[in-house]
């Protein structure tokens, strides 16, 4: 059952007539859900991820926009007729019933032609507990559960009435880190065996690029980017995908572009052909680095972890926005890193971004590369410009800069921040209506979320 | 118990703190209730003698003579009858009342407040509000002046009921009763089960309506067991106030314990222990009052096996 969601909107409205209090917690929502995918959707805690999840399951209702499951529209039904499996973060299995029972429960509910017989029931109750493993443990209690063993008899709950979409609000997150593992291959398998249209949130995004067919990046309910996994890690949109995705996080370095040279600080790194000059902020990825004698960025050595296979190099360079550079590399260079250590930089692994508006600016091979994978996400109906006008943003919102002030170049780093406080002020007056619910501060939209799922 | 183990040197400390709660325990609780005892089993105990230098024999003889006497097995019946009918009542209207005050919004506050009033009004002055209600003033065949409740008989055409008046029924009576009890018992039930509707997690009831659970579904398999516990609460106590029962009658139908001028028909357990104090004796008083303990503990027990087998976690 594919599912489409378009122009899907859901305000929350404040306690008193303050309009600048609403909330905006999905902005604007389009997105084409393929038939038997598994799709995660994936963002920072308030970011609408839930809401959405809950709007296609009815228990929220949409302020605009539709909902469609294949060709039916959705968006007024109630949720038991809907078709849908859901499964809560804290799987909600009734305390008082034994696991046969919960997954009896909804089929218990059908009436008229759909109702079935009793055998019928506990057959259809078996098979499904037999796919997810738990028909050993049909009449215990929740509470006689581990937290894997109830997390499936809430898929089961979820599956057994044989459901078009099955929606799951971060399964794995009352899990421990083993248990988390082993579930989500399990949620995978489950998924390709029953072929059902699966969503899935979490804000975990090594869980969401493991299993998900598509991933959804969301911040301040606007899809940052979407597209299979490893062409979200390897191709970010723009500044936030490429620091939310990847593990370590990616480096960042503000820089410019000067001359079809990209500087970091002032250490001209790459060419970067057939780009105007701007301010930029550079993304690096921590396997980018190549550790070369006569190479071009330097850094100061503050530490190395020994990963076995791979070393982490912890550096410092004035440029870097994170408190320290951390770069991979292979474990038999370790001898060479001591002091200050010279890197060359992949040029596939080296992200620039405008420093305004945050979004991605291509160069060299990464040009054919992008328009390459817009055309095969094109081809599989994905829509690959996600989001109107300009990227959200929070009120405060320039990317942090941790180093200490007296390393931060140009102003002083107070003059510097009162300065992008000021233009933030301009640029908001400028910024339509939109944009400023866009910049609801983070935190009452998570405030918002919250109170939503209760 | 091993941590005071560890640390004798405190446990003074502790008993200090504890001291003034105990030494009131121990003078107005404790010593009344072995004092109770003894008397129960001195045959015809009677305090002022016992002041004359009387002494009294052992003996079950209170007992014996608590049993025999006519109004025993009748205070009994009314009592038992009374706790039947009050608890599984007054139960079941506090949990669908709970569930409603739970769902509205608006007026919910207004609500609370008045089905809260028989709770902070005192038990003695709501009794004599339904005299005045059920009360019926006649002059040999004429009536003078009836009360609200045969007022509205009247209005809708019927013959006004001689409810608790002098020669009124034993039935007459015990409905009176039985409403006034159901009444007041409910506040406290609906504070208890509303408390534990709002601690229900909100999800069980989304996971329901996403399985298609009907309302009426919803409240017997989720709400009904997700409260049990709070109901088992509400029911045992329910028992052990039913059986307790006094003032209720006492506030409706006067220390007569039934209609002016009758033979005392809708006496309790409770009442009976009154009545042999007033006779002087206190020894019959003492038995009652453990034959009445006797009751409760044993209903409480029933319950409690009950509801461990029906309560869920």
């Amino acid at each position: 059952m594919k599912v489409v969601l378009e122009h899907l909107t859901k305000i929350f409205p404040s306690r008193d007539k303050d309009k600048s209090a609403e909330v905006v917690a999905v902005n604007d929502f389009n997105l084409e859900i393929p038939d038997g995918k598994l799709i995660g959707l994936l963002g920072p805690s308030g970011c609408g991820k839930s809401t959405t999840l809950f709007m296609i399951s009815g228990l929220q209702a949409p302020t605009s926009g539709k909902i469609f499951f294949g060709e039916d529209e959705v968006t007024t039904l109630a949720p038991e007729n809907r078709g849908i499996g859901l499964v809560f973060q804290n799987y909600a299995l009734y305390p008082h019933m034994t696991v046969q029972q919960n997954i009896l429960f909804p089929l218990q509910n059908l009436k008229g032609e759909n109702r079935l017989s009793k055998e019928e029931m506990l057959t259809r109750a078996n098979e499904v507990a037999k796919l997810v493993q738990i028909d050993k443990f049909m009449n215990r209690k929740p509470s006689e559960l581990s937290g894997g063993q109830q997390q499936r008899v809430a898929i089961a709950r979820a599956l057994v009435k044989m459901p078009r979409v099955l929606l799951l609000d971060e399964p794995l997150s009352n899990l421990d880190a083993r248990l988390r593992l082993q579930t989500r291959e399990e949620i995978r398998r489950i998924q390709r065996d029953t072929q059902i249209t699966t969503i899935f949130v979490t804000h975990d995004q090594e869980e969401a690029m493991s299993i998900s067919d598509y991933i959804v990046v969301m911040k301040l309910g606007v899809i940052m980017q979407t597209g299979k996994p490893q062409w979200v890690y390897d191709d970010p949109a723009n500044l936030f995908v490429a620091k939310f995705l990847g593990t370590p996080p990616i480096n960042v370095f503000t820089g410019k572009v000067e001359n079809e040279k990209l500087y970091i600080g002032d250490e001209a790194v790459l060419d970067v052909k057939g780009v105007e000059d701007q301010e930029v902020y550079i993304g690096v990825r921590p396997e980018g680095f190549l550790l070369n004698a006569n190479g071009k960025l330097t850094c100061s050595v503050s530490g190395i972890d020994v990963m076995g296979r791979d070393i982490s190099v912890v550096s410092t360079n004035a440029a870097s926005l994170n408190p320290v550079v951390r770069s991979i590399i292979a474990a038999d260079e370790m001898g060479n890193v001591a002091g200050e250590v010279k890197f060359n930089l992949k040029e596939h692994k080296v992200f620039v971004f405008n420093k305004e508006t945050e979004e991605r600016v291509y160069f060299g091979k990464q040009v054919a590369a992008h328009e390459e994978m817009v055309a095969q996400m094109k081809a599989e109906g994905q829509n690959v410009t996600p989001h109107n006008g300009p990227l959200p943003r929070e009120a405060d919102d320039k990317v942090q800069d941790n180093r200490p002030a007296e390393q931060q170049q140009g102003f002083s780093g107070k003059v510097k921040g009162a300065f992008a406080r000021v233009k933030g002020v301009f640029t908001k007056k400028k910024g339509t209506a939109e944009e400023e619910a866009q910049s609801a501060p983070e935190e009452t939209a998570d405030k918002a979320e919250s109170e939503a799922k209760e | 118990m091993s941590k005071t183990k560890e640390k004798p040197k405190n446990n003074w400390r502790a008993w200090l703190y504890l001291a003034p709660a105990l030494i009131i325990l121990l003078v107005f609780t404790v010593w009344p209730i072995i004092n109770t005892v003894r008397i129960a089993f001195l045959n015809s105990y009677n305090g002022l003698a016992e002041r004359g230098g009387a002494t009294f024999e052992f003996g079950f003889y209170n007992f014996e003579y608590v049993v025999s006497i006519s109004g025993f097995s009748r205070s009994l019946g009314n009592t038992l009858l009374i706790t039947v009918i009050t608890v599984p009542v007054s139960t079941m209207l506090a949990l669908l009342i709970a569930v409603a005050l739970n769902s509205i919004k608006p007026f919910r506050k207004i609500f609370q407040t008045i089905f809260f009033l028989p709770y902070v009004t005192n038990a003695i002055a709501i009794g004599m509000v339904f005299f005045a209600m059920f009360h019926t003033v006649t002059l040999g065949s004429q009536t003078l002046s009836t009360g609200i409740i045969n007022s509205i008989i009247q209005a809708f055409g019927g013959k006004p009921v001689n409810w608790i008046d002098a020669g009124s029924s034993w039935g007459h009576n015990m409905a009176v009763v039985c409403i006034y009890i159901i009444w007041n018992a409910l506040p406290f039930k609906i504070l208890v089960l509303l408390g534990g509707l709002q601690s229900v997690n909100k999800q069980y009831y989304d996971a329901a309506k996403v399985d298609g659970a009907s309302r009426f579904r919803i409240f017997w398999r989720i709400t009904v067991p997700m409260l049990s516990p709070m109901i088992a609460y509400v029911v045992i106590t329910g028992f052990i106030g039913g059986f307790k029962e006094y003032n209720s009658v006492v506030g409706i139908l006067g220390e007569t314990m039934g209609p002016a001028g009758g033979d005392r028909q809708l006496n309790t357990m409770a009442g009976c222990i009154y009545d042999s104090l007033n006779d002087g004796f206190q020894g019959y008083a003492a038995a009652a009052a453990l034959i009445l303990f006797a009751i409760i503990f044993a209903v409480t027990m029933i319950n409690l096996y009950v509801s461990k087998k029906k309560v869920h976690y």
